[in-house]
């Protein structure tokens, strides 16, 4: 047993995914481990899901720590530089 | 010793009642042999555990791994299915025990069987391998790096996983444990504790630590792979087998 947490949250809103199809996504997994894929020793992994259409439905990413920093910058600035009206 | 295998996906119920994938190899020789239920590392009923599985075939040994996550559904992405098993909790203590004892009276009724079955578990799989020698009467246990068998997960840890010192007194089979002394789950301090509860105990138990080696040593596809402790490590298992699992 590696992980640490595994952390999960309602999400609303759509991912590109399996086969190229897009579907809507209902749940956020996101914790940090050892990845399936990526060449690092832990990541942190976020599978973006909708679990009514079973365990296929996901779109998994593993980042390294920094690259999740920066990412969370990213959407963070994104989000900032929307007009507060249109992020609520 | 032959290196002409059978390998395929067979279907064993769990004493859950649940209808398991079990990957099976076993030599195509004849003669009575031991058996060894391999239990998956957290990731999966993936690729590389299967490897792991016919290489101990390939050792002289009935093979029998079941996909902890069959519950999940058939045929599945073995990653998708550890993702939708993650999300739930993971595996219950008791329901892995039950998947496990399928998977040795599987091996214990082939005819090759001589009766006696080992366990055998990386990462994750090294503590159930543990849990099930605790709970099962097995022959032998190898437990890879397993974290929290002893120690205690951290506060809020969402998993259902305890430690398992009120349970090593069960111990039903000699154990062999092979850690990296870099690795912080479990830490070198969580093995000296666990050395000292088996002696304690009196219970037939073997290290081997290597320095220069961290958790998941044994992985071949992963940064962590150390050819000198994996390399060394699978002579410590084939022994270990040979013998508590020999005819």
């Amino acid at each position: 047993m590696c992980t640490y947490a595994t952390l999960t949250t309602d999400l609303e809103g759509s991912a590109k995914g399996p086969a190229s199809k897009w579907f809507h996504v209902t749940n956020g997994t996101v914790y940090f481990d050892h990845p399936v894929h990526a060449m690092a020793e832990h990541t942190l992994n976020i599978d973006f899901a909708d679990p009514s259409k079973g365990p296929g439905a996901r779109v998994a990413v593993e980042l390294t720590a920094q690259s999740a920093r920066d990412l969370i910058a990213a959407i963070e600035g994104a989000l900032a530089s929307a007009p507060a009206e249109m992020t609520v | 010793m032959s290196d002409s295998l059978t390998a395929q996906t067979i279907k064993i119920t769990s004493g859950t009642g649940d209808q398991l994938e079990t990957y099976v190899s076993s030599p195509l020789a004849d003669g009575k042999r031991g058996g060894v239920v391999v239990i998956h590392h957290l990731p999966g009923y993936d690729r590389a555990t299967k490897e792991l599985a016919r290489r101990i075939a390939e050792l002289g040994y009935d093979v029998a791994m079941p996909n902890l996550y069959s519950r999940e559904g058939e045929g599945l992405d073995p990653a998708d299915a550890a993702a939708a098993a993650r999300a739930k909790g993971g595996v219950p203590d008791s329901q892995l025990v039950a998947d496990v004892a399928a998977a040795a009276e599987h091996l214990r009724s082939l005819p090759t069987s001589n009766g006696k079955v080992g366990v055998i578990g990386h990462c994750s799989g090294g503590r159930q391998s543990v849990l099930a020698a605790c709970n099962l009467e097995l022959d032998a246990a190898v437990d890879c790096y397993g974290a929290f068998v002893v120690g205690t997960p951290p506060e809020g840890f969402p998993l259902k996983v305890t430690n398992l010192v009120d349970q090593l007194p069960k111990l039903s089979a000699p154990l062999l444990g092979l850690f990296g002394n870099e690795d912080q789950h479990p830490s070198p301090e969580q093995v000296d504790e666990l050395d000292g509860i088996l002696k304690q105990l009196g219970k037939p138990y073997e290290f081997h630590r290597y320095d220069d080696a961290g958790h998941a040593f044994f992985s071949v596809d992963r940064p962590s792979y150390r050819v000198a402790a994996a390399n060394d490590g699978w002579e410590q298992i084939e022994s270990f087998f040979a013998t508590n699992l020999g005819v």
